[in-house]
């Protein structure tokens, strides 16, 4: 990796291309709230350098990171940091990412464990739990009845196996959340059919950052 | 993977064999992938640590603070020494040079984090250049050194910010002591003995970086927590053994941890980082990063 802190530089990294994912890809606006011991001591360890790298497509070992805030204006990526309190018992090195690019936007909340280690807390306001050491789904449905064993068997049939497998809702009735953990990298071809189900809202494929 | 390092110590004794073998197995079946592939992860990672080890030595390298830079350098050519032995002063001054490329932005192997990765490569590259040892050799102790610090980041953690310096530079103590003694004939026995002497020596020790950053006091406390190691090292290969367990060791190091006031856990809020002189540094010295 590239230095100076785990936490702050690797962490921050991945979090930021665990985030990526959420778009498809490098995003045009990217406003990044850091809190607690990331918002007080990111900039000497280059977490803002490390962020947008890693929603750039940057891994913790390229060292490009020293250069990302450059690189970004070229790439068009434009990046807002501010400090703020997310709550009073949130983990000290937390950041909530919010992205746009096209038409979507969405909103990810990550914690930056040590040893590079991350736990992303919620996706646009779901609570889930995804670590980045697996390939991993995150899609939004209705909730229909049948909905898991449907997914589970496009998973199968496109040859992939399932680590874990979340699912949360915000209240009865309304949308799911699910946060499928793969071994193998999931391809179009799948993304595309669960994209093609009716009651999907939206799918998308977050990259494997971590072991 | 292993939650315990007595687990890990029983299962290698019990099959006649070595931590490291016991940690490759685990890594293997954890990752489902052969144990071959691993090992060519942890070449890859030595190559890196040798590189950055190397590096930092040149002595040309300073933090985008300018508050460390080029001790590496003055210890290995320093006239004056050595005056513990020459495998001290070359750990030593390996341990800096990690450190003071990772203050540079340079790239690292984060062993078990960025703050504490000079411990772990200046305690084995250095002993294993002075005795000879081959690559492989540090290959299977970089295994060992992984089993210890994923049982720590279980039972306890690896991060400052939760747990203080004895969390990073602590753990990497921890780590090298355990690996190295393995490296060096030891059994996993004294491995877990060689653990719990490096682990008791950094109890209590607090994150207190100047301004929040990786820099000062984090290079020096590298080369303290070396020769930490390497006092665990040389009393568990004499077959000196500690009391307490190496797991019980590291739990009352995530105990101190969760006590540990918040100034004192990567905040700058506390310790060296609020003497008089690390206040004034720190402000100058952000200050310059702030108009580079």
């Amino acid at each position: 990796m590239v230095g100076p802190s785990s936490s702050h530089t690797a962490g921050a990294c991945r979090i930021g291309l665990l985030a990526r994912g959420l778009v498809g890809g490098t995003p045009e606006r990217a406003r990044i709230e850091l809190h607690g011991s990331f918002a007080r001591t990111g900039e000497g360890h280059g977490t803002d350098k490390a962020i947008s790298g890693g929603l750039m497509g940057f891994r913790p070992d390229d060292d490009r990171i020293r250069d990302a805030l450059n690189i970004a204006e070229r790439e068009g990526l434009a990046y807002t940091f501010e400090k703020t309190t997310i709550s009073d018992d949130a983990h000290p090195n937390t950041v909530r990412i919010t992205l746009e690019r096209g038409d979507r936007s969405h909103e990810m909340i990550g914690e930056s464990l040590g040893a590079g280690r991350i736990h992303i807390t919620e996706v646009d306001g779901f609570p889930v739990e995804v670590h980045g050491n697996h390939y991993t789904i995150v899609l939004v449905a209705e909730d229909v009845k049948g909905s898991v064993a449907a997914i589970a068997q496009l998973l199968a049939d496109g040859g992939l196996n399932i680590a874990t497998l979340r699912l949360s809702r915000k209240e009865r009735g309304g949308d799911a959340f699910m946060v499928i953990e793969i071994d193998e990298r999931p391809g179009e071809s799948v993304r595309d059919a669960i994209r093609a189900l009716s009651w999907v809202r939206w799918t998308h494929r977050l990259d494997k950052v971590s072991g | 993977m292993y939650t315990s390092l007595q687990s890990a110590i029983t299962d290698a004794e019990a099959a006649g064999t070595t931590l490291f073998r016991v940690a490759l197995d685990a890594e293997a079946r954890d990752q489902g992938r052969p144990v071959a592939e691993i090992r060519d992860a942890l070449r890859r990672a030595l190559r890196v640590m040798r590189e950055a080890t190397d590096r930092g030595l040149v002595g040309d390298l300073y933090s985008a603070s300018g508050l460390v830079g080029g001790d590496a350098a003055k210890l290995a050519t320093s006239t004056a020494g050595p005056m513990a032995g020459s495998i001290f002063t070359g750990v030593l001054a390996r341990a800096l040079a990690v450190q003071e490329v990772n203050a540079a932005m340079g790239v690292i192997v984060a062993a078990p984090t960025a703050g504490g990765a000079g411990v772990l490569p200046s305690v084995l590259l250095g002993i294993a250049a002075a005795k000879g040892l081959g690559d492989e050799a540090i290959v299977d102790a970089l295994a060992t050194a992984g089993l210890i610090g994923a049982v720590v980041a279980e039972r306890a953690s690896l991060s400052g910010a939760e747990g203080g310096c004895q969390a990073e530079t602590g753990a990497a103590a921890g780590m090298a002591a355990g690996a190295a003694v393995e490296m060096l004939g030891g059994s996993p026995s004294q491995a877990g003995h060689a653990v719990a002497l490096a682990q008791q020596g950094t109890l209590g020790l607090v994150c207190d970086p100047l301004g929040g950053l990786v820099e000062l006091p984090c290079v020096f406390r590298n080369a303290t927590g070396a020769a930490i190691a390497l006092a665990a090292i040389e009393m568990a290969l004499a077959g000196i053994t500690f009391a307490i367990p190496a797991d019980e060791v590291i739990d009352v190091m995530g105990e101190i941890g969760r006590d540990m006031d918040v100034r004192y856990r990567e905040t700058a809020g506390g310790g060296l980082a609020q003497s008089p002189t690390g206040r004034r540094l720190a402000r100058e010295r952000l200050v310059q990063i702030r108009r580079s």
